[in-house]
Order: C-alpha cells, then structure tokens, then sequence
C-alpha cells in the first residue's frame, strides 16, 4: 500500500504553470530519487507535500486518505518530515538542542517545567547511533564535519513516527567521504521502512541509493521507473528533453 | 582497544575546567578579583564597608537593565533606547505619585509604560521588519521627550503620601546591611539565568541569535519571541527606574543618559556577542561590575576623572580581543 499518493497535482502561480498533472506514489521503506533541471517543478512539488502551499487542483492522500495541508506543521503532524537544503541548524547550540529544536522535552508540573536536558541527550544519542554516526549530542554544531551536521539533521526527522522524509539536496555541498556518509544515513532511514524522497541534481548517489527514479521536465512527469530499468545517460537525456518522455 | 559507536556518542569532550577556562567570563570576574586585591592594598578606602556598599549598589542599576538587554543581544538585536526608557519610567512613577496616588498604582504605571514601550519597539522590529538599531534609536529620542513632556522639565523630588515608602524600597537595607538595589539584582539574575538556561523560551532565545531562519523552519515562533525580549529589555529598563527613583529622591530629565552605551558594554565584557546567540546573566553582572570598579579605582587612586572612558574603552576592547584570540586558536 502507498504511504502516499498523488493523483493530478496541479501547480500553477498565476499565468506560471509550475506543476502540471502529476500523479506518483510512494511505498514505505522505498527511496526515490527526484531528478529534474532547475525550474522543473521538483521544489514545487515537494513544497506541497511539506505543506508549504496548496496544490491549484488535484488530491494527496496519505495512507489512503485524503491530506489537506495548511501549514508546514500540519505535515509533520501527518509524519512528513523535511531535511532542508541549508539543514537549518543552528551553529550555538548542541547536536541534542537542534534535534529538539521547536520540540524541546520538558519535565515538572503545570507552568513549572524545565528542559529536561538528560532525556534529550540520551535520546540524541540513541538517534545516533541508530544512524551509525560518530555524533556527540553535547557537542556544538559548530565545530561538526558536513555529515555529522546531516545526521543532526536527520536525527530531527526521526523524534516523532516519521513515515515519509523529503530531503532536499542532501549531497550538494559535501566532501566525497561525507556524501557516502549521507547516503548510508538514508539506508539507515528505508531499512527502518520510512519512505524517503531524495532530491538531487547528483546522478551518481541517486544511481547509488535510490530504488526508483522519478525525472521532472517543464512541470511534467517524464519518467517514473526502477533503478535498475534505467540508465545515467537516460536520466540525463530525459533531464535536458533529448528523450522526450518514457513510461 | 577498539572504540565502539555508544562510547564515542557517550564521550563528553569538554570538562568542566576546560570549559571554564574557555569562558571569557570566568576571566573577566579574575579581572575583577584582582583588581579588588590589589586596591585593597593600595588604598586604604577600597576595602571599608561603606565604599564595598557603594560599588555593590551602583554596579546595580547597569547591572540590572544589562540583564535585559541581554536576551536581546542573544537573539542579535540590540536596545539603544534602554537609558530613555528609565528616564521615562522614572518620570512616570514620579509623576504618578507626586499627583497624590499611592507607590503601588506609581509602580503599575511604570510597570505598564515600559511594556507598552518595549512592545512597540518590538512590534516594528519583528511584524514591520524594521532594524533594531533603527526603531531603538527612535525610541531614545521619543521615551527622553516624552519624559520632559511629562515633567515639563523640571526636577520631581516630592512622592506624594508614600513618599517615605518609595525611598525606603530603592535607599534601604532591608537584609544584613545589604543595599536594597543589590538584592533586587541578585533575585533578577537568577530569574534571567534560570529561564535562560532551564525553559523552552530561553532555548528559543539562543535559537534565533543562532540562525533566525532555522528557528523559523522548526517552528519556534520568532516573531512572539522577538517582541517579548524587547519588553523585558524595557521592563528591565523601568525595574531600574524605579528602583533609582527611590535612591536618588529625586527625578530630573537627563537621568540614565548615555546609559545605554554602559549597558551594552557591560554585557559585551561579560561574554555576549552582539552577533547573536551568545550570552549569560551572570555574564551582565560581571561586566557591570569590571566597569564600576574601574570607575571607582581611578577616583581612590587619585587620577584624574577624565580617564575614565579610555580605561572603560580599554575593558571592552580587551575583553573582545581576548574573545578573537580563543576563535584563532580554535580555527587553526
């Protein structure tokens, strides 16, 4: 069963058709590469789903029933979880106070409750080791390496019943040993039966990581298939609009 | 001996001593003692109970509005209008009380000034996007305007019936010989640090001086938060006013001005950044009393009064400097 489903999903911003009739789904426990050049409609896409926007027409629907989204929020109350581009962390604090950034645990009674810093550490710490990552949840993110700073960031993902990860450009300004690094992160992730969406302009970590890849054009959804059907030099040609769509 | 994954995340890397001694505070409050020391031999008035009853008290009023003006130098704005807000509220309560109405109703009025002025600053700053440094400088000239509007620029020194109250609050010494205004700032610094260090609004605080946009994208709400640091940086502000007030007997027009550079430059010894996201209460404090103390040792050591703000100049540039050196170390 699809974890989620869009059928028709339309976008469009005044005269600007940004999303045009795109229907896809997504199983649990499956990485799909999102391709596409920039101006594709990948980013609009994926907004949506986070709740950024409302789509012009069309339905999502999240374990078979339907999702309305009015706020970022709202998606992750639905278990949709987002790894921005930029990780959104903050260099002052901790790993374990970025993970629990905008979600802090607290202890006490009624209006008298205080961080409850040993939960949040040992939570923290649990996470990352789940992710297989040398990450201390009392060290600054300041001084972290670029994967370390991406198992911050996911580790974020995974406090509450995550079904669904959209990770935008997870690889794009990291070190050939921290890109592994990364991609083992989403192995961490589909092994634990989260659907995870990778969105990346790197055609050899989709080719690596990803079990289906989905290629954007103009809006338009011009290939859907597995990995193992397609080929770098498709993807590319599908990309640029050499090949003009396969099914 | 193979480490294993649980033992790396386990591993703390900073001790407590490295971590004090990586702290620009702990070394300003070294600063500190030393100095004291070493009046106290050079001098014989530093170390006479009356003079240490003199420094605790004056260190208070800075001390007191740097504890508020620290939670908005965490989330990297800054309050020039801090020295104008404390005139005003102090006019405010003496106004109020000087018209025949009791202390309590004089401090409510000033209570509700300094909030309504801090919540406009932080309406423009947060909803409108206007810079701090901008709305706040507005402020300063608009809060000392409004106060000589209030007063129509005389000097208040006569509190109606609870006359006798406002003065025993502000000038007394309730605990021990302990000046009042000293005890008011000890209560104040473990309120600021506790909600810095152990609520969620404090956590938040540090968030935003971190990375603003982060904040955003997690859903701290920002913009609730920035409006609240300005009224508690103004609600600092008219703390000290009154508590002044009370002390001096008497309100004039320019009371607390230039008072703001103080302040800043206390919290700035004391550790914070005013890029943001670095700060303690115990950090204001300290900084407050390094400048009072600089101030009083030139005046016992007999040299000239005129020196004053290149030796406080001097504090804050040394402190800053030493803050750039720990960062080149660490980036080598």
């Amino acid at each position: 069963m699809a974890v989620l489903e869009l059928t028709n999903i339309s976008k469009h911003f005044g005269a600007i058709q940004a999303v045009n009739d795109v229907s896809l789904s997504i199983e649990p426990g499956q990485v799909v590469g999102l391709m596409g050049d920039n101006g594709a409609g990948k980013s609009t896409l994926v907004k949506m789903i986070a709740g950024n926007f409302p789509p012009s027409h069309g339905t999502m629907k999240m374990d078979d029933r339907e999702l309305i989204l009015h706020k970022p929020a709202e998606a992750r109350q639905h278990g949709i979880e987002i790894v921005h581009q930029d990780l959104a962390l903050c260099n002052n604090l901790t790993a374990a106070a970025n993970v629990y950034l905008g979600r802090e645990l607290r202890r006490g009674v009624g209006p008298f409750r205080i961080l409850d810093y040993a939960t949040m550490y040992k939570r923290a710490g649990q996470l990352f080791a789940e992710l297989k990552s040398e990450t201390r949840p009392r060290d600054l993110v300041k001084q972290m390496s670029g994967g370390q700073r991406q198992a911050v960031a996911i580790a974020r993902t995974m406090l509450s019943q995550a079904k669904i990860v959209l990770m935008d450009e997870p690889t794009a300004a990291i070190s050939v040993r921290q890109v592994a690094e990364v991609l083992n992160l989403i192995r961490h992730l589909r092994d634990q039966g989260i659907a995870v969406v990778l969105i990346s302009h790197r055609m050899p970590d989709v080719f690596d990581v990803a079990d289906r890849v989905i290629v954007m054009r103009r809006g338009r959804k011009v290939a859907d298939k597995k990995i193992a059907l397609s080929s770098p030099e498709e993807v590319t040609g599908l990309i640029t609009g050499a090949i003009e769509q396969v099914s | 001996m193979a480490v294993t994954l649980d033992q790396t995340i386990a591993q703390k890397q900073h001790t407590l001593l490295s971590r004090l001694f990586s702290s620009q505070t702990f070394w300003v409050v070294i600063a500190v003692i030393l100095a004291c020391i070493f009046l106290s031999f050079a001098t014989d008035a530093f170390a006479t109970s009356k003079n240490l009853y003199n420094i605790t008290r004056n260190i208070t009023f800075v001390a007191i509005v740097a504890l508020g003006m620290t939670f908005v130098i965490i989330t990297g704005g800054i309050d020039l209008s801090v020295g104008s807000v404390l005139c005003l509220c102090s006019m405010v309560l003496a106004v109020t009380m000087h018209a025949g109405f009791s202390i309590e109703v004089g401090i409510l009025a000033t209570i509700a000034t300094a909030l309504v002025i801090g919540g406009f600053n932080g309406i423009l700053i947060a909803y409108l996007g206007f810079p701090p440094f901008v709305v706040t400088l507005g402020m300063l000239s608009i809060a000392r305007s409004l106060a000589m509007v209030a007063s129509n620029n005389t000097v208040v020194f006569q509190f109606g019936p609870d006359h006798d109250k406002l003065l025993a609050l502000g000038g007394g010494a309730w605990v021990f010989g302990i000046a009042n205004p000293v005890l008011y700032m000890i209560l104040l610094a473990l309120i600021t640090g506790f909600t810095l260090r152990w609520t969620k609004f404090g956590r938040h605080i540090f968030a935003i001086g971190g990375n603003e946009h982060a904040a955003t994208l997690t859903g701290v709400p920002v913009r609730q938060i920035k409006v609240a640091v300005y009224m508690i940086s103004a609600l600092s502000a008219g703390i000290a006013g009154i508590i002044q007030t009370g002390w001096l007997g008497a309100v004039t027009t320019n009371l607390g001005t230039g008072m703001e550079l103080q302040v800043i430059a206390a919290t700035v010894i004391g550790g914070a950044n005013l890029a943001g996201g670095v700060g303690t209460a115990f950090g204001a404090i300290v900084g407050a009393a390094l400048i009072e103390v600089i101030r009083n040792s030139l005046g016992l050591l007999g040299i000239n009064a005129f020196w004053q703000g290149t030796f406080i100049g001097g504090a804050i540039l040394m402190a800053v400097l030493f803050d750039r050196i720990r960062n080149f170390r660490r980036s080598d």
